[in-house]
């Protein structure tokens, strides 16, 4: 089985460790994996910004840079429902489809297709799970508050296989961070205040860390923190998977 | 209302004053949790919502001969039928009907249509005076500001406020904030307003093919004080607010008040089917840009909506910027989805509020895919021409980094290309990100450089 790893720009710009953890974890469990080198974006701002039709050159790019692997993993469920859901393309239109059943976000990829059901890994700390909403309500990875319907949750499953790990509670589990790609600046007010009221969640019940399977929401919640001068970090769930900490 | 701002400038306005977020978000989040705890009540609540989905699909795939066969059996009932293909022919139509019966003052219930149609300023206009019966409108019509939301049309006012209003309108005692000493004066202020007016109008929930019936839903029971008071009765309704049977109002009824308020139905859901002796019933049938957006097949299914308002109080923007930064009749994630039908270039703002979490789709008693509907909008106002340049110009700059991965690469040192390209990526005051967040810290290599080390050379 051979993996094409596809990683968000912003995490090859700014959060190199969540893609190297993300690497490292699939070959710990026997995924040949190669990084396709001329990948750049999946054309997510462009789209959700209403410039869909802006994106045909990377829809390309994208198909040029993928196809021919087994499975396409990345470890964000953002970029991924936008593949699964908005990949066209005039110019390979026989291999779209094939494609956007092939992509997957890296914890649902554990659960469903490797099956994991155990973990080496270690991460001594109070962490507070971050259901980023296109992954949670546009992949399915964990059940929505919203619906009368069994609980379930890829992200916490994996995450339960961590030792020492303490999962906290939150009041409001899945509401959303306020980040929203361009969303974050063009409404910065309702962004931030968003953000702020979702830090103070996972303050109040004492995580130590924020953890989620979207490093874009994790580097917004980041931001405030920061701000606010708070020890409380963000890490991507790719690291928590990896850890080997003492 | 300032007509010329946005959404963002008018959630920017609202967000001045933190802890009146605070306490709005947890009002509303209050109302979601109400209506979580209702919804699962009922075993096969996604079955419930599935099923009136279904409904409202067969209605609008069939609407032209269900208005038809809404209509004659309206008339046969004895109800007065009208057609008014705008707000101009509504309002006109309404108040054709008060000039004929000669009535200066009408009393009117909960209509969002009416809302739609600014009825309330037209009649004004034409020297006829309505006061609002729903204790919500009434008490946002004596402050001279249009609902904030449209089941709790005062949700944005704090019940000191409220108790300012009616010290200065209804004469209770400066500072009185006491709800039930407020209600109990609204009562006798509008006690004394059904039993005078001769008029009166109403809204309507749902329509009934089968039976030319509608029924109406309230818990304050004002619509049928002011129906049953009055000689002339005037119902006003949106041509998708049809269902084809009788049965049917058991799906819908279950639905709407545990969406709503948490409530498991409405405290008076009131069926009219004939005017009384020597009375009159109107009934008037809107489109006003309903046959526009049945047309738009991507846009389609948001008249299924029946106007629950789960979507507002779910929506963790619409909790944070308060009903009137949509300004819009309809606030809101479903407001931002028919605004731009019936005004695209003022309403061109209202489909990126949002940050197509989601939420808004799952609590949706019909089922309207709003965030898919809000992503969809967003394209078709940016090929229509209504973005603005500078966005056009930035988008356009981004693609064609994007395009090319020499660009990308050739970037030099981890960040460097990120903080050139994309909007939020650098730290001066100017940059919205940077005013209340700080920027990632750039590592010292991009993941694409480290893996050209790391792996690159192993595998070659």
């Amino acid at each position: 089985m051979t993996v094409g790893l596809f990683i968000p720009c912003y995490v090859d710009q700014f959060y190199p460790n969540a893609a190297i953890a993300t690497l490292e974890l699939l070959e710990k469990l026997g995924v040949e994996v190669v990084y396709p080198s001329r990948q750049t974006c999946c054309g997510q701002p462009m789209a959700n910004s209403g410039f869909e039709h802006l994106t045909k050159k990377s829809n390309n790019l994208f198909i040029e840079n993928f196809r021919g692997f087994d499975y396409i993993v990345a470890p964000s469920g953002s970029c991924v429902l936008h593949m699964k859901d908005h990949l066209h393309s005039g110019k390979y239109p026989n291999e779209t489809e094939a494609m956007r059943g092939k992509v997957y976000e890296l914890t649902e990829f554990l659960t469903d297709v490797l099956k994991v059901d155990k973990l080496k890994a270690r991460f001594p700390h109070k962490v507070g799970l971050h259901q980023s909403c296109h992954g949670q309500r546009g992949l399915k990875l964990a059940q929505m508050s919203e619906l009368v319907a069994p609980a379930f949750s890829k992200p916490e499953q994996l995450l339960s296989m961590v030792d020492g790990l303490e999962l906290i509670e939150l009041t409001r589990k899945d509401e959303c961070c306020g980040f929203g790609g361009t969303f974050c600046v063009a409404e910065e007010a309702v962004s931030v205040k968003m953000g702020k009221d979702r830090v103070m969640d996972h303050l109040q019940h004492e995580a130590a860390y924020i953890t989620g399977a979207d490093m874009s929401c994790l580097m917004h919640m980041e931001g405030i923190l920061r701000r606010q001068k708070s020890n409380v970090k963000v890490v991507h769930i790719a690291e928590i998977l990896n850890a080997q900490e003492i | 209302m300032k007509e010329t701002k946005d959404h963002a400038a008018l959630a920017e306005a609202f967000n001045a004053d933190e802890p009146r977020v605070n306490w709005h978000d947890e009002t509303l989040w209050f109302i979601r949790q109400k209506r979580d705890k209702a919804a699962h009540t009922v075993a096969d609540w996604e079955l419930l919502r599935e099923t009136a989905s279904q409904i409202k699909h067969n209605v609008l795939s069939n609407l032209h001969d269900y208005l038809l066969q809404f209509e004659a059996n309206a008339k046969a009932n004895g109800i007065i039928v009208h057609w008014a293909a705008d707000a101009a022919e509504h309002n006109r139509i309404v108040h054709e009907i008060l000039q004929k019966h000669g009535v200066k003052q009408m009393v009117k219930s909960k209509s969002m249509l009416t809302e739609e149609c600014h009825l309330n300023d037209y009649l004004s206009e034409h020297g006829v005076e309505v006061i609002d019966s729903d204790l919500g409108e009434r008490i946002v019509q004596l402050a001279k500001e249009p609902p904030s939301h449209i089941v709790l049309p005062c949700i944005h006012k704090k019940k000191e406020e409220i108790g300012d209003l009616f010290h200065e309108h209804l004469g209770t005692p400066a500072g009185m904030a006491d709800p039930q000493v407020l209600t109990e004066a609204a009562r006798q202020h509008l006690r004394e307003t059904f039993l005078t007016r001769r008029a009166a109008l109403t809204g309507v929930n749902f329509a009934i093919a089968e039976t030319g019936e509608f029924v109406i839903c309230t818990n304050e029971g004002n619509a049928d004080m002011g129906a049953h008071l009055a000689d002339v009765h005037i119902a006003c309704m949106g041509i998708e607010k049809i269902i084809p049977e009788r049965k049917h109002l058991g799906v819908f009824l279950r639905l709407l008040a545990r969406s709503a308020t948490g409530q498991p139905i409405t405290t008076y859901s009131s069926h009219f089917k004939k005017p009384r002796e020597g009375h009159e019933l109107h009934l008037v049938l809107v489109d006003n840009g309903r046959s526009i957006q049945l047309g738009r097949e991507d846009f389609r299914n948001s008249l299924k909506c029946i106007r629950c308002g789960a979507c507002m109080n779910t929506c963790p923007v619409y909790r944070r910027s308060g009903g009137h930064s949509y300004h819009a009749a309809i606030s809101g994630p479903i407001g931002a989805i028919l605004a731009p039908n019936l005004d695209m270039k003022k309403n061109a703002d209202l489909p990126f509020a949002s940050t197509l979490c989601g939420s808004c789709s799952n609590v949706c008693p019909v089922k309207i895919d709003i965030h898919d509907q809000l992503y969809k909008w967003r394209q078709v106002i940016v090929k229509e021409g209504y973005a603005d340049t500078k966005k056009t110009l930035g988008m356009k700059a981004m693609t064609q980094a994007f395009a090319s991965p020499t660009t990308f690469q050739l970037a030099g040192k981890a960040g460097r290309w990120f903080m050139r390209h994309v909007p939020f990526a650098v730290s001066n005051k100017m940059n919205p990100w940077y005013k209340q967040r700080e920027m990632p810290a750039p590592p010292k290599e991009s993941f694409g450089e480290w893996y050209l080390k790391n792996r690159k050379k192993k595998n070659e």
